[in-house]
């Protein structure tokens, strides 16, 4: 069922842009057409473009913020993210987190 | 004469002639008209979904351009779960299924839940649990959430300890069943915020209350003031999806942000859900099985496109089994699943799925 859905209906996820338009959604509220047009400028592409997997494939590979495919050397996980979250211009809790604890002197918890 | 091939609200196949097909269409916009108090569908929209339904193609899809974000209910335990009517019970352990999710059926977000996905078992185990989004949020990129649902009825005798409202309600102790349902709200919003804010310790990016209401409006309060608190007190992207279509009044006197809650259809649930501080409302409209999937479908995307058009959150409309046009079958058909998903962006006017 969740399949079908993808297909007929979905942004594609990390083959496209769905992750990053998600992203607006939750962390400002954005409805689909804002999200889509906020994303949109910050990659400096079309609206129409996020959705397409030959587009997004290059380009997420060229920004480093995490590619469908296994390449060794790209970003993963939280270092694809952080480097969304600087693209974006928001913040992510999963990143707030890693900072803190990326920064604080090494010694007991807090 | 050539007739279309679709389905009923049961999954399985039936006939119908291009002016029945008109006919259930007009006749489930008209449903949802006269129940919700919406606008009709328009002529456009109507002929939109005929064209649709007459497409003799099994799989059909959005415009190119209007694809929408996917948040799901049911977290990751879709593949390594089983409930019969849901799970195919995988070997994998949760985070593998994530990155599944992620990487070969390129979700845009998804979710982490616990198998009974109840808040109320998660409280013993809540640090399992948060170690589980902890892993996910370390190797992933989409967003994570935590999802379960409020499931009142584990607070009530013989699951839970208070008085069984449904026992008391046929015995007539109707201000009983109230003040038990009371109870039971306090209990199940201290449960659904302790949670949450395991989660949100470790960075969750979301928290999705779903199934909301199952049980009613008292229900739904205790979702609302859990969502205002977290809403105030962390930086959770909150996602309320619903039970049903309609509140049920189970308690039948209880009010948020000066509304009953009691009676409210999908574009009244979104105002007291976005007033409550959530991010993302998932309504919900039921199938009827002795119906067709277009008068299923037609009535589902009028409910929805007043509450999309009255919303200032992302819509995100629960189109899975028995909801949104979809038929009411564990293996849902993908040729109606595909078009109830069509329509709901088309018409429905929705912001994700």
């Amino acid at each position: 069922m969740s399949i079908s859905h993808a297909l007929a209906s979905g942004m594609g996820g990390i083959r496209t842009a769905g992750d990053l338009v998600a992203r607006m959604q939750l962390s400002k509220k954005m409805r689909l057409p804002e999200a889509k047009q906020y994303v949109a400028d910050k990659l400096k592409v079309s609206v129409f473009d996020l959705s397409d997997s030959t587009v997004m494939r290059r380009l997420r590979e060229e920004l480093d913020i995490g590619v469908i495919t296994a390449v060794p050397g790209t970003a993963r996980g939280l270092e694809a993210k952080v480097r969304i979250a600087d693209l974006l211009g928001v913040e992510i809790n999963s990143v707030r987190r890693w900072r803190q604890k990326a920064s604080s002197p090494v010694g007991p918890q807090s | 004469m050539n007739t279309i091939t679709t389905r009923m609200g049961d999954g399985y196949t039936v006939e119908l002639t291009a002016d029945e097909l008109r006919a259930d269409l007009l006749a489930g916009s008209q449903d949802a008209v006269r129940r919700g108090k919406v606008p009709p569908l328009e002529q456009s929209e109507l002929d939109w979904l005929f064209d649709l339904f007459a497409n003799p193609s099994r799989i059909v899809g959005v415009e190119r351009g209007h694809e929408v974000v996917l948040t799901k209910d049911g977290s990751v335990n879709t593949l390594y779960s089983s409930q019969i009517s849901s799970g195919v019970g995988l070997p994998l352990g949760r985070e593998q299924a994530f990155r599944i999710f992620e990487r070969a059926f390129c979700f845009d977000t998804m979710e982490i839940g616990h198998p009974d996905y109840s808040f109320k078992p998660v409280k013993p185990l809540v640090s399992l649990e948060a170690t589980g989004v902890e892993q996910a949020l370390q190797s992933t990129l989409i967003p994570v959430f935590y999802g379960a649902m409020p499931n009142f009825g584990l607070y009530a005798r013989p699951d839970g300890p208070f008085p069984n409202p449904s026992d008391l309600l046929p015995k007539g102790e109707i201000a009983a069943a109230r003040d038990a349902q009371m109870e039971m709200a306090e209990a199940c919003r201290e449960d659904m915020v302790y949670v949450a804010e395991h989660m949100a310790a470790v960075g969750a990016d979301g928290i999705n209350f779903d199934t909301t209401a199952s049980a009613g409006d008292a229900e739904f309060l205790a979702t609302l003031q859990a969502v205002e608190h977290l809403s105030r007190t962390t930086d959770l992207a909150i996602e309320v999806g619903m039970a049903a279509e309609m509140v049920l009044g189970f308690h039948g006197e209880v009010s948020y942000a000066g509304q009953r809650l009691a009676g409210m259809w999908p574009h009244q649930q979104v105002k007291v859900v976005e007033a409550a501080g959530a991010h993302l409302f998932g309504p919900v409209v039921n199938t009827n099985t002795r119906m067709s999937a277009p008068w299923n479908v037609a009535r589902a995307v009028t409910f929805v496109k007043e509450c999309s058009r009255v919303a200032t959150i992302p819509i995100h409309a629960n189109v899975g089994m028995g909801v949104g046009g979809v038929p009411m079958f564990e293996v849902p058909p993908s040729d109606v699943l595909t078009r109830a998903s069509a329509a709901m962006v088309e018409i429905g006017r929705v912001d994700g799925l």
